[in-house]
């Protein structure tokens, strides 16, 4: 029961990472990777920011520990979701399943997940992960091995569908708890003034994630903290 | 490109994901019980979602006039409760009406 829902909610998810791991796809294979490289890189990665800039050090035959220090930058909102979904999931998350279902950790699986009332079974997540892991991979096969077929007007359509999934999270929890809607004004202020402020160009968008949550989220605690037993 | 010289770029690059990943939800085995820590996980999953949406989304499509499009009529399903699929959906149809209607003008 829990598996056939999750898999079902994995069913937008898949579908918008399908659109995005396609324009992955052709990027890589440009990168110099070849088709099966590139599925690897998406089967094993499942991330999109991580694997554009991992192709970019590939491409420019950069050293490992450089690409080491880019994905922990690029993925470094990973550990904050996994410390999140560790208060979250339910006691049948035990031994090797923390390791298996730790995979599936990005951000709109865990957009999802985050939702589920009361705990996160492990058949539910086991559920919700599937779909996405397919539809990101065979998008990547479909993007190498085909290129630029699908028409552009499409792949930008598709292109808000993972921002549209974040809306729908965030939004009726806002308008539910004004604490939220405040920590979440909060964030958007902070990630706009460091996409815009000159002075702060510097820094990669996956680190101003990380800053700009742990700012809202930080303010948010201190002046309204949640009392136990949510 | 070589396969031995792409392997252990694939494996530095999945292996430092998967641990981010899967360590902190390994070892953080009880419950927090720190009020700060908390309220400070309590705000993380939205302040995230937030941050990573606004203002990229504007840059998400073609043009910033189908992105904001997409972005209103997402925030108008979320608020009315709609599910997931529905947000998501409407979000890209708004889109592709956008984009359509200004290429045929």
């Amino acid at each position: 029961m829990n598996f056939k829902r999750g898999f079902r909610d994995g069913i937008p998810i898949g579908l918008g990472y399908f659109a995005v791991s396609f324009a992955f796809g052709i990027l890589a294979v440009d990168s110099g990777c070849t088709v099966g490289e590139a599925v690897l890189i998406s089967l094993t990665n499942l991330t999109s920011a991580g694997q554009f800039a991992g192709l970019t050090v590939i491409a420019g035959m950069g050293s490992l520990i450089e690409m080491a220090i880019t994905q922990l930058v690029i993925n470094a909102r990973y550990m904050l979701m996994s410390i999140a979904m560790s208060q979250k999931v339910d006691e049948d998350f035990h031994g090797i399943w923390r390791w298996i279902l730790g995979f599936g950790i990005t951000d709109e699986i865990f957009a999802a997940a985050i939702q589920e009332e009361g705990t996160i079974k492990r058949y539910y997540f086991l559920g919700l992960m599937i779909l996405p892991i397919i539809g990101w991979t065979s998008g990547t096969f479909l993007g190498a091995f085909l290129g630029n077929v699908l028409p552009t007007i499409l792949t930008n359509a598709l292109g808000v569908a993972l921002y549209g999934m974040f809306i729908a999270v965030v939004i009726p929890k806002s308008v539910e708890d004004h604490h939220v809607l405040a920590a979440v004004i909060l964030a958007v202020i902070c990630s706009m003034l460091l996409r815009y402020v000159p002075a702060f160009s510097g820094i990669s968008s996956g680190f101003a994630i990380i800053i700009c949550a742990v700012i809202a989220s930080a303010a948010a605690a201190i002046l309204f903290p949640v009392k136990e037993e949510a | 490109m070589d396969f031995m010289t792409f392997l252990p770029y694939l494996i530095v690059m999945a292996g430092v994901t998967y641990l981010i990943r899967t360590i902190p939800l390994v070892l953080v085995k009880h419950k927090i019980k720190n009020q700060f820590l908390n309220s400070f996980l309590y705000y993380i999953p939205y302040t995230v979602l937030a941050s990573m949406t606004f203002p990229a989304i504007l840059y998400a499509t073609g043009s910033k006039l189908s992105a904001t499009a997409g972005l209103i009529v997402a925030i108008l399903l979320a608020y009315r409760k709609k599910s997931l699929i529905v947000v998501a959906a409407g979000a890209c149809a708004s889109v592709l009406l956008i984009e359509v209607g200004t290429m045929l003008l």
